[in-house]
């Protein structure tokens, strides 16, 4: 087994200087990772200690600067199997240490080349836990990062940074989403059919759809009610994405077509938001967001804790400890997060409908929550018996 | 939902003597969960033979038997105690056993007694490699991952050679059932290999019963730590990857934590397999650690095993993570679930969630083969290892080189000097893993091998290698660099380049380096394990240091006192120094000090976050120290650092310490190096008029001759510079005197040889006490149970002494009052003396807390450390006295009348030590201390206290059946007595010619055995060695003739050894046995709390 030992033993290279500039003022200087250049994004940590691969093809970190907390970053390398679509999302990667050489069966090639084929801009050796901590303190802001030429003078940075736009109010997922409709095949016996509208969709997710007998009709961010009837869905899936939920009144307005309906609905984090505000909640930006691979979030319904994957900014302001009357009739919050009680998830009580806020999807992370797939196919189990009865 | 109300009382069963496999990480585990069981209202009740431990302090449990964890001793407690339930948990294999015995036994259902926990099902499902098989190919029909090697199970030597073929042929591995650290495994390659290694491992499982399974050398291995509550909530508390790949023992292996070299997808199969296990085997409350290994080519994952408790590697875990496993596993099984208990760290986040680091962890195995010179030193499925270090950096090449220099060995850190060698030999070396395998690597790689000859001679992973390779290529930039340039320095240390490596890289002394490194402004910071990787805000300081921007240490008002630890256990130096620490930190907390505890030892209670203010996760190397000194000085006022409690590895840093300008509290160093030097020493016990042995030191095997023709035949020899009695020996003629010079490594004209005046037939005599500089408090009188000449940790003693009289206690006071007054102590002093006829010699002083205070503490009621470290930052005996922190009046020296006897015993590891033909070591003790732990017996009187600490030991003594005796000819005298007594005891005795002809001219009869060397006589007569193998003897009493011509001997003793037959080597031992066998037969042993020992003890005070 040497394949994963590529080039083998060099001298130790020294990357380029590089800067990564907060929009405080605070600066951190390190070295060039990935490609040299300049980028700029919202600066939010992720905690997870696996799975850096499919967290930077995650559609949801788009425009976003990636902080590791993991410090050693890059030791598996870059395989063909594990992206999460079909590009790097991140607008900027930070880490402490990559990796020289990768060390996987599956590795194909290593991060920093991949980062550099993608034109993706990072920066390494900088104190990321000093980075963490300003970031829990003073909250996720945007930050940028310069290599090569882009360096200039502390100010000129500043002032840089502070003009790009801000995450809160920015509409992004109609840019990640799909622009053709596409399916993904039921693996094994076909059960159901599901529209899934790609708000910033994982490949994980239909594949775990897939696996229980679905047909996902993935469509575009933009679909109207008459594209998604057009697939005849059993169930309407609302997924995942980058942004802030107050700016995606189309999805909104979709979500709502398909509650007056009543056809089953599962809403994946944007969609637990859109839920949310389908049903007239409100929504609010976190201090610093839930990024990683290890939350407790309690399924009310059960009392049992998941250890869930997390990958939100914004949440749903909902009252925790009540029914609340909404449109749709009642609804109330199934899944709330053990660190801080925030609302992870909504489910309506009169109708087939609910989302939750975290990825149980996983990849990366523990696959805990899983059985909510299966709740979403026993929604449509219930809805086809009851429509078999009548 | 809240705790069991149906609980009120609960037994929890200790791990008894500190053994290879099973150290002091079940101390901090035990510890914790008695605290927390305390903490809940419940009424602990508590058993662990070991005086050493935490646990076993009387303030930790309600009531604290310090027994022998037999059934027949638990359940005499059980009896009396009556406790609702039993935790077996936190024991370790000792307490596991032991729980189940008594399930089998019908004891727990006897006396209504619930097992916590862990059910006896889920233990056996765990423990059982079939049952487990049965589970592991459960989960894969489940969910479609995970399998077991293939194996085969055999109960008999026919089994095994049959079981080869299905497995596809050599090599392959032999795994004991139910035997703790692996004991009794290994791979086998080929029949007499396999004969050798299942022959054994039949033995040593306790159902005879081996695993044959198919090979996975050199495939990757990970570990998971798991906890589950009775919701079902299942938490993966840590991950671990072995640097070492499969082959090692993971106790033998350095490890890392998190996992490195894992992808999501790899890194969430192992924990589906994992989750689906512990609900297999039904876990249903408490912690388990499963084992896997991954092939490195396609990732195949093969469950290898799983620990339905609380183990070495879950104490690494929890120091690794913040998430304390054991105190969650008591909580849990008290009936909390996870998501009701707060995480500590945090205190606003659950325990429901899984720790995430921002730092990579690096354990290092510290191994003692250097005692065992004739054992095999190559790393096998056995845990062989003594101790360990753990170290926390920002990445692995910092956390990696702070581990290899926290194992304080010669060695043991990098060299990058000198000519590395012949790199194919070196790879051909690198191939057999064994203690400092990892510096034949890195020399292999100085040599210019490849990163994938390193690979493919190794298997160690490339991650991993390409990791070597950037610490060899920064040594050589070092090395290259016109100057120390600020940017290059600062590199090197990021990378865990101490001062003094990069000193020996580039001609320096290690101060210059640390000089020119503080002008430049380049220190080290410290960052917190928070559990959480910064995404919540850290309550508790741990701390860990590494060169990085921000510094985490927060400003204190309070005077900090610094302790320094005793680093990694080892043999000579174990968990007996941490006791000492430990009660230092509690001791000066009571008395207004902020407690700063620095150590690199991750099977500790002083390192458990909860025991000091704040915790310094750092190696114990000068540079290490001073660093924390400076950040501490930086955050507040410092009343003084503490060297004296931590044994010699702090002590050894005492001086440089207080010539860089730290305040040093207690004995100051000058008063160290009054007693460790033989010349200062020698003019100490001069100016108090106090005799020593004679001695002198030579070079050469002349000038020693010359001594001993002075002196006189035996003499004790021994290097100069070296600790526990490393390389001592005693002598007893000019041939091996001549032989021993020249076979020593350690004698230079730099390093002489000392040979001293060895004193036959001596006494010898411990005292612990404490001085203030005007008053001494004599701490207790230990009466040795072997004569002079076997290392004071290897002796068994009594306390208090059984054959001494008042006359005797009055002239060592004097003598200890003297030497502690000359030396200059403030604190402890631990002297041994020896009684040789009437006269009282000094063999050695050391001015620290030692090996024998937690014993002494125990025996006497008295806590000794604490009162050390309150003397140390000035209290004086008498403040003590009023304060009520040491007795009104009296001291150990004169302990009432009715005073119980505490015996102490020694505990040795040789059934872990087999040579490289696979036979055992020998067994005989002397000079050289070898062993690993030890237990206290307790009673009225001394036979019953013996007879305990045997039992705690080794197993009960034997009340009747065969005694095989065999002693050289200058204990014949002094067998009689016992001999005849054993007969009246009901005993038959078996003995080889010469004895039997001594014995039969003072009227006992004996039969006659024949010798091994005579073989198996004409009519199929057994040798004693086959009688002992069969099982025919109950007792052996062997006593070694001088050096030459045991072979005998040697095989007599090593047969006991791998049989279990309780085998006394000394003639004074066997008194002591007989008086142990008079007590058992002479009606009921009773057990008694330490609480009640010490009520009873106050009460005869005052």
């Amino acid at each position: 087994m040497t394949t994963s030992i590529q080039g083998a033993a060099s001298q130790r290279h020294k990357a380029a200087p590089a800067v990564l500039v907060l929009e405080d003022g605070r600066i951190f200087r390190g070295r060039a990772y990935g490609a040299v250049g300049v980028t700029f994004g919202e600066a939010v940590f992720s905690t997870g200690m696996t799975g850096y691969q499919e967290t930077l093809t995650d559609p949801s970190y788009d425009r976003q600067i990636v902080v590791a907390t993991a410090p050693q970053i890059g030791n598996t390398g870059w395989n063909d199997e594990d992206d999460e679509s079909g590009r790097i999302w991140v607008s900027g990667y930070v880490v402490r240490d990559p990796a020289r050489v990768p060390s996987n069966w599956r590795a194909k090639r290593s991060l920093d080349d991949e980062l550099v084929a993608q034109g993706v801009v990072g920066i390494s050796g900088i104190d990321t836990r000093a980075l963490t901590r300003h970031l829990r303190e003073r909250g996720s802001m945007r930050a940028g990062i310069f290599s090569g030429e882009g360096i200039a003078t502390e100010p000129e940075l500043v002032e840089r940074v502070l003009a790009q736009p801000q995450m809160k109010g920015a509409s992004l997922y109609e840019e990640v989403a799909t622009k053709e409709a596409y399916v993904v095949p039921a693996i094994g016996e076909k059960k159901y059919t599901v529209a899934a509208v790609d708000l910033g969709i994982k490949g994980m997710t239909p594949h775990r759809m897939a696996e229980r007998g679905i047909e996902v009709h993935v469509l575009p961010a933009t679909a109207s009610v008459e594209d998604l009837y057009a697939v005849e869905p059993d169930g309407v899936f609302f997924s995942n994405g980058p942004g802030d939920p107050a700016a995606a009144d189309g999805p909104v307005a979709l979500m709502t077509a398909v509650l007056e309906r009543r056809t089953p609905l599962f809403g994946i984090c944007f969609g637990n938001q859109i839920l949310g505000r389908a049903l007239g909640f409100g929504t609010y930006k976190l201090k610093y967001g839930h990024r990683g691979i290890n939350q407790p979030v309690q399924d009310r319904t059960t009392g049992k804790v998941e250890v869930t994957a997390h990958n939100h900014g914004f949440a749903v302001d909902a009252p925790l400890d009540q029914v609340s009357e909404t449109k749709f009739g009642r609804a109330e919050v199934s899944h709330v997060c053990l660190n801080d009680n925030v609302v992870e998830g909504l489910q309506l009580l009169d109708q087939p409908a609910f989302s939750v806020q975290y990825h149980p999807e996983a990849a990366a992370g523990p696959h805990d929550a899983a059985y909510l797939f299966d709740r979403f196919t026993s929604l449509m189990d219930t809805v086809l018996m009851e429509g078999q009865r009548a | 939902m809240p705790k069991r109300t149906d609980i009120q009382s609960v037994l929890v069963i200790g791990s008894g003597p500190i053994v290879i496999g099973q150290a002091a990480e079940f101390d901090y585990s035990g510890t914790q969960a008695c605290r927390v069981l305390r903490a809940e209202g419940l009424r602990v009740i508590l058993v662990n033979s070991n005086p050493a431990t935490i646990m076993t302090d009387p303030e930790i449990a309600d009531a604290t038997y310090v027994e022998p964890i037999t059934p027949e001793f638990v359940e005499k407690i059980i009896a009396k105690e009556r406790p609702d339930a039993l935790l077996p948990t936190l024991g370790g294999q000792t307490a596991l056993n032991t729980a189940i015995s008594l399930h089998e036994a019908g004891t727990l259902d006897k006396y209504g007694v619930e097992l916590i926990g862990a059910n006896v099902e889920a233990i056996n499902k765990g423990e059982d490699r079939d049952l487990f098989k049965g589970v592991v190919e459960a989960v894969r029909q489940k969910i479609g991952h995970g399998e077991s090697a293939r194996s085969v199970i055999c109960h008999s030597m026919d089994d095994v050679i049959k079981g080869v073929d299905t497995l596809g042929g050599y090599p392959v591995v032999v795994r004991p059932s139910f035997t703790m650290g692996g004991a009794g495994s290994g791979f086998a390659h080929d029949e007499e290999e396999l004969r050798r290694i299942a022959g054994q491992g039949l033995t040593l499982s306790p159902t005879t019963e081996v695993l044959l399974e198919e090979s996975i050398l050199g495939w990757k291995e990970y570990e998971l730590e798991l906890m589950r509550d009775k919701n079902d909530n299942v938490v993966v508390v840590c991950s671990i990857e072995n640097f070492d790949p499969m082959g090692v023992h993971t106790g033998d292996s350095i490890t890392v934590a998190p996992a490195m070299t894992l992808t999501d997808r790899e890194y969430q199969n192992l924990r589906d397999i994992g989750i689906a296990i512990i609900r297999e085997v039904g876990v249903d409350t408490g912690g388990c650690n499963i084992q896997f290994a991954i092939d490195p080519v396609d990732g195949r994952v093969i469950v290898i095993e799983m620990n339905p408790r609380v183990s070495r590697s879950s104490a690494l875990a929890s120091k690794a993570t913040g998430f304390p496993i054991a105190k969650i596993a008591a909580k849990l099984a008290v009936g909390y679930t996870l998501d009701e208990i707060p995480n500590d760290i945090t205190r606003e986040t659950p325990a429901s969630f899984e720790p995430t680091l921002d730092y990579v962890v690096v354990k290092a195995p510290r191994f003692a083969f250097e005692k065992f010179p004739s054992a095999d030193s190559t790393l096998t499925t056995t845990m062989k290892s003594v101790g360990e270090a753990m170290a926390i950096g920002r990445n692995f090449t910092e956390a990696f080189q702070k581990a290899l220099r926290s194992l304080e060995k010669k060695g043991s850190q990098f060299t990058f000097v000198g000519e590395p060698g012949d790199k194919v030999q070196l790879l051909e070396e690198a191939v057999r893993p064994t203690d400092g395998r990892i510096n034949t690597v890195m020399q292999a790689i100085r040599a210019g091998a490849t990163q994938e000859e390193i690979f493919d001679y190794t298997k160690i992973d490339p991650w991993f290698v390409d990791q070597l390779f950037l610490i060899k290529e920064i040594a050589d930039e070092l090395a290259a660099a016109d100057k120390l340039d600020p940017e290059l320095l600062a590199e090197a240390k990021r990378h865990g380049f101490s001062d003094q490596q990069i000193g020996e890289i580039r001609g320096l002394r290690e101060d210059v380096v640390r000089e020119v490194r503080h002008a430049l402004g380049i220190r080290p910071i410290y960052k917190t394990v928070d559990t959480c990787a910064a995404e919540f805000a850290a309550e508790t300081p741990y701390f860990y240091s590494s060169y990085d921007e921000e510094n985490e240490v927060a400003p204190r008002e309070k005077p900090a006192v610094i302790i320094l630890g005793s680093g990694p256990n080892r043999i000579g130096q174990g968990i007996e120094f941490d006791y000492s620490c430990v009660h230092a930190s509690f001791a000066l907390s009571d008395a207004g000090y902020e407690t700063v505890m620095v150590n690199c030892n991750p099977e500790t209670v002083s390192t458990d976050y909860d025991t000091s203010d704040r915790l310094y996760f750092e190696p114990l190397t000068l540079e290490d120290v001073l660093e924390i000194v400076h950040a501490e000085q930086q955050a507040g006022p410092i009343a003084g650092v503490i060297v004296q409690l931590g044994g010699q590895t702090p002590l050894g840093l005492a001086q440089a310490l207080k010539d860089n300008g730290v305040p040093i509290v207690g004995t100051p160093p000058e008063a160290i190096h009054a007693a460790e030097d033989r010349g200062a020493f020698g003019r100490v016990l001069a100016e108090a008029g106090l005799p020593a042995p004679k001695h002198g030191t030579a070079t050469t095997f002349v000038g020693a001759k010359a001594i001993a023709d002075e002196i006189g035949y035996p003499v004790l020899v021994r290097p100069s510079y070296v600790l526990g009695g490393r390389g001592m020996e005693i002598v007893y003629d000019e041939t091996r005197l001549e032989s021993y010079i020249a076979e020593s490594t350690e004698i230079s004209p730099t390093r002489p040889v000392l040979v001293d005046r060895f004193l036959d037939d001596a006494i010898e005599i411990d005292v612990d006490a404490l001085y203030d500089g005007q008053e001494l408090y004599l701490g207790g009188v230990m009466e040795h149970i072997e004569e002079a000449g076997i290392h004071s940790g290897d002796s068994a003693c009594a306390l208090p002494p059984i054959t001494l009289g008042g006359f005797d206690i009055k002239r060592l006071r004097a003598s200890t009052e003297a030497i502690a007054k000359g030396v200059g102590v403030r604190g402890l002093i631990n002297i041994q003396f020896a009684m040789a006829g009437d006269i009282l010699y000094v063999l050695e002083a050391n001015p620290r807390a030692s090996r024998t205070v937690p014993f002494t503490s125990k025996a006497t009621a008295v806590p000794l450390a604490k009162a050390a470290a309150r003397i140390s930052l000035g209290a004086t005996v008498a403040e003590l006295r009023a304060e009520g922190l040491l007795p009104a009046h009296g001291d150990g020296g004169e302990l009432p009348f009715d005073a119980p006897i505490s015996v102490k015993e020694a505990v040795m590891p040789w059934s872990r030590f087999r040579d490289i033909h696979g036979r055992g070591v020998d067994t005989v003790l002397g000079p050289e201390m070898r062993s690993t732990g030890e237990v206290m017996g307790i009673d009225s009187v001394f036979g019953t206290a013996y007879a305990k600490s045997q039992a705690g030991a080794y197993g009960p003594l034997p009340t009747k059946g065969r005694a095989f005796i065999s002693v050289a000819n200058r204990d014949k005298r002094s067998m009689i007595f016992p001999a005849r007594e054993l007969v009246a005891h009901g005993f038959e005795l078996l003995a080889t010619s010469g004895t039997a002809e001594v014995l039969k001219r003072n009227g006992i009869n004996a039969t006659i055995v024949r010798k091994q060397s005579e073989g198996t006589g004409p009519n199929g007569e057994k040798t004693i060695v086959q009688l002992i193998h069969d099982g025919d003897v109950d007792l052996i009493v062997n006593t070694p003739y001088g050096t030459g011509g045991r072979l005998d001997g040697y095989e007599i003793r090593t047969a006991a050894v791998a049989r279990s037959v309780p085998c006394l080597t000394t003639v004074q031992a066997l008194a002591a046995a007989v008086q142990g066998i008079d007590a058992l037969n002479h009606g009921d042993v009773g057990v008694r709390s330490l609480q009640e020992h010490a009520e009873h003890l106050t009460a005869a005070r005052d």
